[in-house]
């Protein structure tokens, strides 16, 4: 699997542990109304997010991912910016 | 009879969680037969505590009352709150129409809060230099959270407000409830408190004061020993206690079974000292409760007191109660259970008023446990050790705050 499909992966688990769902009914194109992913959801998903790829969402970038898809192109570009994070495992 | 012309409130529906266990019958039944609840803290190791003993609520399992995703937003003392909550709309059997839940309110003390929660993240920070701090630490934390949490559980629209003055903090939620109900602002209050304390933070500060009661080598429950001449001070508790408080009119209408009138409400403050017990300010507390109730002191026949087990606050409640109730001070059946359910913070005043209701209805005056010998500076009688069958009339509930912040409730049989 290449690593950009791996982040994908790693966040839909996150996302479908989260709201208790399975994971195969998340897609990239997925929006957190479907998901039902409040404001407080949405920053309690960029804590787990910032653990688990050694990053730091700005509140700007977070603020404006409203799809499971731009969540995992948000973290592409953090993790592309930090050689130290762990994006790739 | 004068008091029937103004609003009068009904008391209906009790939730509690204390040392002595989860559910009003368990704090009865601690209560009543002197069963102390104080032990070696378990919820972390106090090994490196001067005071190694609490009132921790014993064999309670956040699981076994709310979900994963619930409890992330929720801190103990939240939880507690939820679950006596819980118990008190049961028992009240309060199951309200869309419509009338406008009028329905929540009044919650707390005295500090999601203390727990704060401590633990500040020891991250601060301990072990993990600056990431969780996003649902603010909802946790706030003060305001029970209070939210409750209107939320229970779907009620009207005032939602937190008390946070310290050990009388559910006495004022509880009466200003009563004053929003007698005001016209609402028909049903929940009404109470909680608090979750057992932090290795807050015990260390408490400890700074010097008024936490060592545990005795030979029996750590019996260290609280209330208006005992060798009372050594007060022991750190938790717990939540909830009340359904209704309009008399609401109440009747929907047929309630009332438990009994929740009378009086004197509020005061000694404006003198941050944390040494005034005299006068509290016996005006009583003085207020009992006018508001139209009871003559002599109608009173059992007091809770506020009897912290601390040298000062037993031996000036005492001076206190002899200054509210001249010579029928020595009358009165006084009793503080704190000996047993440990000062429980914002949620003690609301445990101690559902001890009171309960001693009311079964006509038994719970005792102070762990008493040895009469102190020259109480000498009044404080039922020692042994619960005593007694008809109650009228009684009262004293709570005097840190900061000198008294309130007084009055309850009347029906």
């Amino acid at each position: 699997m290449n690593a950009a499909n791996d982040v994908e992966r790693q966040v839909i688990e996150i996302v479908a542990a989260k709201k208790k769902m399975d994971p195969a009914s998340i897609t990239s194109a997925t929006t957190f109304e479907e998901l039902g992913i409040d404001s407080l959801d949405a920053a309690d998903l960029m804590f787990v997010v910032e653990e688990k790829f050694k990053i730091l969402v700005p509140d700007e970038a977070a603020q404006s991912m409203r799809t499971v898809g731009q969540v995992v192109a948000g973290i592409r570009q953090l993790v592309a910016a930090n050689p130290g994070s762990a994006g790739v495992n | 009879m004068r008091h029937e012309a103004a609003r009068r409130v009904a008391i209906t529906g009790l939730g509690a969680v204390s040392a002595l266990g989860v559910g009003v019958e368990a704090l009865w039944t601690g209560v009543a037969n002197a069963r102390s609840g104080v032990r070696r803290i378990a919820s972390f190791d106090p090994a490196d505590l001067l005071t190694q003993i609490a009132a921790e609520v014993p064999d309670y399992d956040p699981a076994q009352h709310f979900d994963e995703a619930a409890l992330d937003l929720l801190d103990r003392f939240a939880q507690l709150a939820l679950v006596a909550t819980r118990e008190a709309l049961q028992h009240a059997r309060l199951a309200l129409a869309e419509a009338d839940r406008d009028r329905a309110g929540v009044a919650i003390g707390s005295a500090m809060g999601g203390a727990l929660t704060q401590d633990e993240r500040y020891e991250r920070l601060y301990g072990q230099r993990i600056s990431r701090i969780h996003p649902f630490s603010i909802p946790r934390i706030m003060n305001n959270s029970a209070a939210a949490q409750v209107s939320m559980h229970a779907g009620l629209r009207g005032p939602a407000l937190s008390f946070a003055t310290a050990c009388a903090a559910s006495a004022h939620a509880v009466g200003e409830a009563a004053e929003m109900i007698r005001a016209g602002r609402a028909d049903v209050m929940i009404a109470g408190g909680a608090d979750a304390p057992i932090a290795p933070g807050v015990v260390r500060c408490w400890e700074a004061m010097r008024v936490m009661a060592p545990a005795p080598c030979d029996d750590p429950s019996r260290a609280c020993r209330p208006f005992s001449r060798d009372r050594l001070g007060m022991v750190l508790g938790e717990g939540a206690g909830i009340l359904v408080l209704e309009s008399w009119e609401h109440a009747t209408r929907r047929g309630a079974a009332i438990l009994a009138e929740l009378a009086g409400y004197g509020a005061t403050a000694d404006a003198e000292h941050i944390t040494q017990p005034g005299v006068h300010a509290p016996a005006r507390a009583i003085a207020l409760a009992l006018e508001q109730a139209h009871l003559d002191p002599s109608d009173v026949d059992y007091v809770n007191a506020h009897g912290t087990g601390t040298r000062l606050n037993d031996s000036t409640e005492t001076t206190v109660l002899k200054t509210a109730f001249g010579a029928h001070a020595a009358k009165l059946a006084i009793s503080s259970t704190k000996a047993v359910h440990g000062h429980a913070m914002g949620a003690s005043a609301a445990l101690e008023l559902i001890a009171t209701i309960l001693a009311m209805q079964r006509g038994i005056a719970p005792p102070t446990a762990h008493y040895t010998a009469p102190d020259p500076a109480c000498d009044l009688d404080y039922v020692p050790n042994v619960a005593r069958p007694l008809p109650i009339r009228a009684a009262i509930s004293n709570s005097f705050a840190f900061g000198g912040l008294n309130a007084v409730l009055a309850i009347r049989h029906i």
